[in-house]
């Protein structure tokens, strides 16, 4: 018998390590030491109701264990095989307590259908893929199915883009197929580029055949021959396995010519990108591929009608591939039950930032930012207070407490000021400030712009300009209407996504966290202390004591004062680098 | 191998990987086949995760533990890596986090050998999708 005692974060803040000293003890007082074995695992993901302990191999959960319950876990349970029913879960909506850990809600909170095969299967070794129902759905759909079955499938299951934008995956099919030419191209978008975003990398390095599968698919069903990966050359992994993929698929006879003995032919060849972000626009991307400047163009034409090398192209997200297979194995009906009503399926998020459990996770739409954040992720690092999350990359928008409860869909994140993006989710805590944070992403922005258009080559470095004034202490109240007034013009005007999503970030601090902006303007302080400018280093007399740790450690001299004699930091001098604080062993530093 | 011709062949073969796995699994003698597998997504191997692979390969020969050590795709947990999952036979697999060298031998020492859990493993928190064709 095995007692898992939870070791993550939050259940150790509640003591989890005094449980675990206690059930030792209850068990060597019973003589019970060498049968019964407890262990410290890492999160359960259930950190609301920890801390958790799990009984194995009877699979008893219980939860908000406190180290004095110890005693009755062990006698109760552990010697006379009854579970103690007042730590069990209860089911928040039935009243009813549930022993067994696979029947609890929150076990279902994280489904994988996009990631089915990430860390399941050797991404090397096709045999693997073919075990788990790999190039069933395509073998399915050329000798079952006819190409219009194939998108009305699709159509119904209610997929949508998961790049970002969201437009409907059927349609975008149906668009590429009704469109007649000699040479059609089915294109992979992978070219994920927001800062801490890796789902595709993921899926591409865990799971590659499944993407080769879905662009077979979707070759088969717009009439298309040949298949396109355009992926950034910063990904070697996923090229690596990309191309052992396409080499095995062909070997099988599952590319190249009369694939599963049909006259339907498709290859799949890659093509690499340097890495810029505008790449990831769908005609920025196609330019690149056609070995022209990452520069988009206006839509329409849409690349269903006129894409790469001017022949009707249809360009999905890694992720949205992914799916394909399994709603071609498992029907419409099924997925489309998962999910909101307007957004179905799952969603991949890489979560990253503040946060316990940093990594990548699927939940199904409409799972709120709450139970993402504060459950599955874990809650946010040593203990301090949420503040933000930014979802969307630097094309969306941060959420703020007000909207922990909010489903997470498509049309929920653009209602509430963000959008979906293609999954990164950066969690701030209550020392990050909103200001630098939009800051960040417009430095971001202004980097990779193209140049093509004025709003956004010369709008967004203005709108840096701004932000950097403020983040000084140098800005006036005027800014800050100056800041909503250009962002409103360059999401206007603006030629392609870029552009128009850029100064998303601006408007959604400004939103929500206008007082801080207004601190930094005003009283020229940072609320959260991030801004080096509105920062002063000063000593608490009371407390030094004269060491001159600080004062030696000091790179620019800025610290004076004789041994035991309390010192002094010059303003002027100091730059505000942080190593004094971290010498002085008696807190006689602070900042303000 | 033979090229795939038709959904029959698909059908067949993956009838063949799913036996092969089958016997695997099914191998009289309990300690046979242990199966490990090593998250290998850029994340994994950026945190060791091959140092961790060549060992437990080296590791489980010379202690002649028969064992399949495969590598995989990001299992999701970034904050533990690099992950392995191990799966005795007749056993439901279970995940280990933060394992470097030394934790892999005391993985293969106590957990393989002797089915004494050790510290670090993460507990199972999604549902897949194969269970409820």
């Amino acid at each position: 018998m095995h007692l898992l005692v939870c070791g993550g974060t939050g259940c150790r803040a509640a003591e989890s390590d005094a449980i675990v000293t206690n059930l030792q003890q209850e068990l060597e007082k019973n003589g019970l030491q060498d049968q019964v074995q407890v262990v410290m695992t890492g999160c359960f993901g259930f950190c609301e109701k920890g801390p958790i302990v799990k009984v194995s191999p009877d699979n008893t959960f219980y939860t908000q264990v406190k180290p004095e319950d110890a005693a009755e876990i062990v006698a109760e349970h552990v010697v006379k095989g009854r579970q103690v029913n007042r730590l069990l879960y209860k089911d928040p909506e039935k009243k009813e307590t549930v022993s067994d850990s696979k029947h609890m809600d929150f076990y279902k909170k994280q489904i994988r259908i996009a990631l089915r095969n990430c860390g399941f299967i050797d991404p090397e070794n096709l045999d693997e893929y073919i075990a788990r129902d790999g190039y069933m759905a395509l073998g399915r759909c050329l000798t079952e199915l006819k190409p219009q079955d194939v998108i009305n499938e699709i159509k119904e299951s209610g997929l949508r883009g998961r790049g970002g934008g969201g437009f409907p995956t059927g349609i975008k099919w149906e668009i590429a197929a009704k469109n007649d030419a000699d040479q059609k191209y089915v294109v992979c978008n992978a070219d994920e580029g927001d800062p801490g975003a890796f789902m595709d990398r993921s899926i591409l390095e865990g799971d590659p055949h499944a993407v080769l599968e879905a662009m077979a698919i979707c070759g088969y069903s717009t009439n298309a021959t040949k298949g396109l990966i355009y992926i950034r050359a910063e990904y070697p992994l996923a090229i690596k396995r990309l191309k052992i993929a396409i080499d095995q698929a062909r070997e099988y006879g599952l590319l190249g010519k009369n694939i599963f003995g049909t006259d339907f032919e498709f290859d799949i060849e890659l093509r690499y990108g340097a890495g810029a972000f505008v790449c990831g626009e769908e005609t920025s991307l196609i330019h690149s591929m056609e070995g022209l400047r990452g520069e988009p163009t206006i839509k329409p034409p849409y690349p269903a009608e006129s894409g790469y090398l001017g022949k009707p192209t249809n360009v999905n997200n890694v992720e949205t591939y992914a799916n394909i297979p399994v709603i071609i194995n498992k029907g419409a009906n099924w997925f489309n039950k998962i999910g909101t009503e307007k957004s179905k399926g799952t969603k991949v998020f890489a979560l990253a930032g503040k946060i316990n459990n940093v990594g990548l996770i699927e939940v199904p739409m409409g799972t709120t930012l709450r139970e993402v954040i504060f459950e599955i992720g874990g809650g946010i690092k040593d203990g301090k207070k949420f503040k933000a999350v930014q979802t969307g990359g630097p094309s969306g928008g941060c959420l703020t407490e007000e909207h922990l409860d909010t489903p997470i869909d498509f049309d929920n994140l653009v209602q509430a000021g963000s959008m979906m993006g293609s999954g990164g989710m950066i969690v701030m805590d209550e020392d990050d400030c909103m200001v630098s944070m939009a800051k960040f992403y417009l430095d971001f922005t202004v980097e990779e712009s193209c140049g093509k258009c004025s709003p956004c080559r010369i709008g967004n470095k203005r709108l840096y300009e701004l932000l950097d004034r403020i983040t000084q202490g140098k800005g006036e109240m005027e800014d800050l209407q100056r800041l909503r007034n250009m962002s409103q013009v360059i999401k206007d005007t603006s030629l392609c996504g870029l552009g128009q999503t850029s100064p998303n970030p601006v408007l959604s601090t400004l939103d929500n966290f206008y007082d801080e902006y207004v601190a930094h303007v005003t009283d020229k302080k940072c609320p959260a202390g991030q801004c080096k400018d509105l920062m002063t280093y000063t000593i608490i007399e009371e407390n030094c004591v004269g060491c001159t740790a600080c004062a030696r450690v000091c790179p620019v001299g800025a610290i004076s004062g004789e041994k035991k004699q309390v010192h002094n930091i010059d303003p002027e001098i100091c730059i505000k680098c942080g190593a004094c604080i971290e010498r002085c062993k008696f807190d006689a530093i602070i900042v303000k | 191998m033979a090229k795939i011709k038709t959904l029959a062949d698909l059908k067949k073969m993956k009838e063949d990987m799913r036996t092969k796995v089958d016997i695997r699994e099914k191998a009289d003698t309990p300690e046979n086949y242990v199966q490990i597998k090593v998250g290998m997504a850029t994340s994994g191997i950026a945190s060791g995760a091959k140092e961790v692979m060549d060992f437990l390969i080296e590791a489980l020969e010379k202690r002649n533990i028969e064992a399949v050590v495969t590598q995989t795709g990001d299992m999701g947990y970034s904050y533990a890596e690099p992950t392995i999952e191990v799966k005795k036979p007749g056993e439901e697999p279970i995940v280990f986090g933060y394992v470097d060298t030394k934790k892999a031998d005391e993985i293969i020492e106590k957990y393989i050998k002797l089915g004494e859990l050790v510290d670090g493993i993460i507990p199972v928190n999604y549902q897949v999708i194969d269970d409820d064709k």
